[in-house]
């Protein structure tokens, strides 16, 4: 067999795999995007779909809602994981680092669906909290805590919470105590030690957890269904409902583009100012 | 900031309270779930009514358990089923472009590679809306050309696990590939110089050293395409895997069987993390 | 161990103590170092010295004990405000910053100002000759540049004390014995304390002005090179310090302070200084350089003298030796071969006169060491 001949057959599977279900169908949905229906089987080509998305407030208005929400879930969830990622890392000892590290994964092994459930059931009218709450005297009467930005916020850091652990933790554990311990020899305190040492040696942990995180997020729809509130749409929704409602796939396209377009930049800039690459976050 | 250095005793001990309240955050949803599986109530909500099997085994309405209703056994056979499609696939494929990344050399390499990267960083519900769109204008061109309507690649379960296999695939490939590159390539050469061709070299030599990490990438690929939720979504026709039909039923609002066949899916998924993690340590 | 009552010596350790669970990792160890010499701690892996090491740098407290730094007691000083530096086994250099950043960030943490800091730098990297390499990153450096650069990373915080945790251990051969001599005028140009931690004889042996043979917790002896290898004073330090041959004896007879002891493998000796040995038994040490090759004289000087027979020429230049087996008894000896005339047509089968001074053979209780 010629290498030539070998190599190809090697690289079969992958262009196929990468050509019919990743490149091709986004050009389809591109072009799909472009598009508007004007009669029984009849387009025509054009921009309308992303003019009628900058010209309606809704849209507009949900979909820099999604993309703020989702750097604030991001960033909340950096917030609460590192002093555990480090905790693990740096401070737990021996079987104990072990054994908490794979608490943190036991979420991710539990469906997306079944967490969610779990907030629901805590957090709504006849739910666990409001129960309690008026069984320790301190509500009169039911307390609905679903349906809401927060509830949406705690489901959606809670689901991410692992994708940012785990990273943060393989960095930090590649952090030699010597460094740190150097730090302090050399006359820093707690805080520069943190500053200048330990914040620059997980940067990509950080950078490559909060990706993963931010991406979560900006594509949930379970969660913001679930657990938002009526009026908080979140742009999934939005794509959701163009796409098997409404049947408007045209729009529906021009919507997911733009997600991906927002995604795409926001993991760019990630990259950029972090001095990281895809390769090297991911692989 | 690691035990080396002194901290003063109340620091330490905030630092350890924080840590607990954040692995009680994790436990809580999950908790609540699986003890109200067992609440003798039509409601998985308190006061607590007693204890009970009926929500697993109970055969009679209103307390029909899940190994009772049809709907659901349907759903988790139908999941297990796209799930080992899934898993094969994604592994077989992941298994080439192994070979092909560690072994080979080809120009824009490094461009294939960042592709293959690509569908983790693209939101599940854009995988899944670009699928459908594409496949939908295949099948109507198909049909329109050659009037032949292409069932499968109408929404339903072959589109649900193409749609899983495009993102599952990635993993499997970095889980076979970090292995791969471990591997001692001389091992493979001294089997050949012991009178093996190359191919028989690579089938008594190098799989089985790969072999953890072809067991541990296709339960992974079980578990995720088991637990997919928003790229199924899209793409889902008639028959509902389970998450589908779980979604469809905490919309409207269910009895404790849903707590029934979540806590089902726990023991489940953990069993063959489990299993997982044994057999790789066994190595 | 004699200072002046004027300057206290620069580091101080009395009594010091710890405990881990069960196990005694430094036991009532005591020493000083004066200002401007270069110190020791010689043992092997596992003796407790990183432990010591690690008690003066502030990373773990002693149990029992003091520490003391230009007279004043350092136990409640965190590691962070002790006027001591510490270079790490494996340098601990911050691979996230450039090498100035790295001689830099100590001297930001005093709160200098950017210029005084830059002058600093530009100095220190004058002084260690590697100056112009502030820009460069951590892993565009050599070994033996990264380690210059730890040091000078410590020395221009001006600490009293500077510790090194073996930092020559992962460097590789050639160069180690390089940077001996370098980390010796280094000290010497920088005219700091230093206190050195190795398990490497020849490192101590070359550097220090003084060295603590340490084992097992405790210090066995704490004395000049020459000190140690000419005078041990006890078994450890003979064992440990240079080569030896070595041998559980029996005691024979006694005269004065000396009299003879019989090996195990048959061999009778006289031996200038015999120690108290309950039951009698001894081990015995002979340098290999100590061992005189033919004919040196006449008998009856006190010499004991021997006919044996060649069993390996081991040639390594300078370093030659030769193992030999004492004719009529079982006892090998490992004699040093000088790379003179005489002896370079030596050859395995050959027969030899061997003989050495009865003040040669140093003997020690058998404690069991």
């Amino acid at each position: 067999m010629s290498a030539r001949l070998s190599l190809w057959l090697l690289m079969l599977p992958v262009l196929l795999w990468l050509g019919l279900l990743i490149i091709l169908p986004h050009i389809d949905m591109f072009f799909v995007s472009l598009r508007t229906r004007v009669g029984v089987g009849e387009y025509e080509y054009g921009l309308a779909n992303y003019a009628a998305f900058f010209t309606e407030p809704l849209y507009l208005r949900t979909f820099a809602r999604t993309a703020i929400m989702s750097v604030l879930a991001t960033a909340l969830t950096l917030v609460i994981a590192f002093p555990v990622a480090y905790f693990i890392a740096k401070v737990a000892r021996g079987r104990w680092q072990g054994v908490l590290f794979l608490f943190c994964l036991v979420p991710f092994w539990v469906s997306e669906l079944v967490r969610t459930f779990g907030w629901m059931i805590l957090l709504r009218e006849t739910g666990v909290f409001s129960s309690v709450l008026q069984w320790a005297g301190l509500a009169d009467g039911p307390v609905e805590m679903l349906y809401n930005d927060a509830a949406m916020m705690v489901g959606l850091v809670y689901t991410s919470m692992l994708f940012m652990v785990v990273p943060l933790v393989t960095t930090l554990q590649s952090l030699d105590d010597s460094l740190v311990e150097a730090g302090y020899d050399l006359g820093g305190n707690g805080f520069t030690v943190f500053r200048e040492i330990i914040l620059p040696h997980a940067v990509p942990g950080i950078v490559s957890g909060s990706i993963v995180v931010f991406m979560l997020s900006l594509g949930n729809y379970l969660t913001p269904t679930m657990l938002g509130g009526k009026d908080s749409l979140w742009f999934t929704e939005m794509i959701y409902s163009q796409f098997i409602v409404r049947f408007n796939w045209e729009l529906g396209a021009a919507f997911g583009f733009l997600l991906l377009a927002l995604s795409s930049f926001i993991v760019w800039a990630a990259l950029k100012l972090s001095g990281q690459t895809l390769e090297k976050t991911l692989g | 900031m690691i035990p080396t250095i002194p901290q003063p005793a109340a620091i330490r001990w905030s630092y350890r309270a924080y840590v607990t309240l954040f692995f009680l955050y994790l436990a809580l949803p999950l908790v609540t779930v699986s003890v109200f599986a067992f609440n003798d109530s039509l409601f998985p909500a308190l006061p607590w009514e007693g204890f009970t099997w009926d929500w697993f085994f109970g055969d009679e309405r209103p307390k029909r358990g899940l190994f009772h209703e049809r709907s659901i056994l349907r759903a988790i056979g139908t999941s297990a089923t796209v799930a080992v499609a899934v898993g094969l696939l994604s592994v077989g494929v992941g298994l080439c472009n192994a070979f092909l990344f560690d072994r080979r050399e080809f120009r824009l390499k490094g461009l294939l590679y960042v592709l293959m990267l690509l569908p983790l960083v693209i939101p599940g519900i854009i995988l899944g809306i670009s699928i459908l769109v594409f496949s939908s204008t295949v099948a109507n061109g198909v049909e329109d050309r050659l009037g032949y309507d292409l069932e499968l690649l109408r929404p339903g379960l072959a589109l649900v696990v193409l749609g899983q296999f495009s993102f599952i695939t990635t993993i499997a490939t970095l889980v076979i590939l970090a292995r791969l590159r471990h591997f001692d390539r001389s091992l493979e050469e001294a089997a050949m110089g012991l009178g093996a061709g190359r191919l028989t070299a690579i089938r008594t030599v190098t799989l089985p050293y790969l072999a953890p990490a072809l067991v541990g990438s296709a339960v992974v690929a079980f578990l995720m395409s088991f637990e997919n939720f928003n790229t199924t979504l899209m793409l889902v026709g008639s028959d509902a895997p389970l998450t589908i039909e779980m979604f469809d039923r905490m919309k409207e609002g269910s009895t404790p069987v849903l707590n029934a066949v979540s806590l089902l899916l726990m023991v489940g998924s953990s069993a063959l993390a489990l299993v997982m993690i044994l057999v790789q340590r066994r190595r | 161990m004699t200072e002046s009552p004027v300057t206290p010596p620069d580091l101080e350790c009395r009594d010091i103590v710890r405990d881990f669970g069960d196990t005694r990792a430094v036991d009532h160890v005591s020493f000083d170092v004066p200002p401007g010499s270069f110190f020791s701690i010689l043992g092997p892996s596992g003796c407790g010295k990183t432990t010591l090491m690690r008690m003066i740098a502030g990373f773990q407290p002693p149990s029992a004990g003091d520490i003391l730094i230009k007279g004043r007691s350092v136990l409640d000083v965190p590691p962070n405000r002790r006027p001591v530096n510490m270079v790490f086994q494996h340098l601990a250099l911050f691979p996230m910053m450039s090498v100035a950043e790295n001689i830099g960030y100590g001297l930001r943490r005093q709160g200098l100002g950017r210029s005084e800091r830059d002058e600093k730098i530009t100095a220190v990297l004058d002084r260690i000759g590697l100056p112009g390499t502030g820009d460069r990153r951590i892993d565009q450096l050599s070994g033996g540049q990264k380690q210059r650069i730890a040091i000078a990373r410590c020395m221009v915080m001006e600490p009293d004390v500077l510790l090194l945790d073996e930092p020559l251990g992962a460097l590789d051969l050639k160069l180690r014995e390089h940077m001996k001599v370098e980390l010796k005028a280094l000290q010497a140009a920088f005219d700091t304390t230093f206190v050195y931690i190795t398990h490497d004889q020849g490192e101590a042996l070359v550097m220090s002005d003084r060295i603590a043979v340490m084992n097992a917790g405790r210090f066995e002896q704490i004395g000049t090179g020459p000190e140690l290898y000419h005078a041990p004073a006890t078994g450890f330090v003979a064992g440990f310090v240079g080569d030896s041959n070595r041998w559980t004896a029996t005691v024979e007879t006694r005269a004065g302070d000396g009299g003879t002891i019989r090996t195990a493998e048959g061999l009778t000796c006289s031996v200038a200084s015999l120690p108290d040995a309950p039951g009698g038994q001894v081990t015995a040490f002979l340098r290999p350089e100590s061992i005189s090759l033919g004919d040196t004289g006449a008998s009856g000087d006190g010499r004991n003298r021997f006919d044996a027979t060649v069993d390996t020429v081991y040639f390594n230049g300078a370093n030659s030796h030769l193992r030999l087996t004492v004719d009529g008894t079982a006892a090998q000896l490992d004699a040093a071969l000088p790379q003179t005339g005489a002896f370079q047509s030596v050859r395995a089968g050959d027969r030899i006169a061997v003989s050495w001074g009865a003040d040669k053979l140093v003997c020690f209780p058998d404690a069991g060491n």
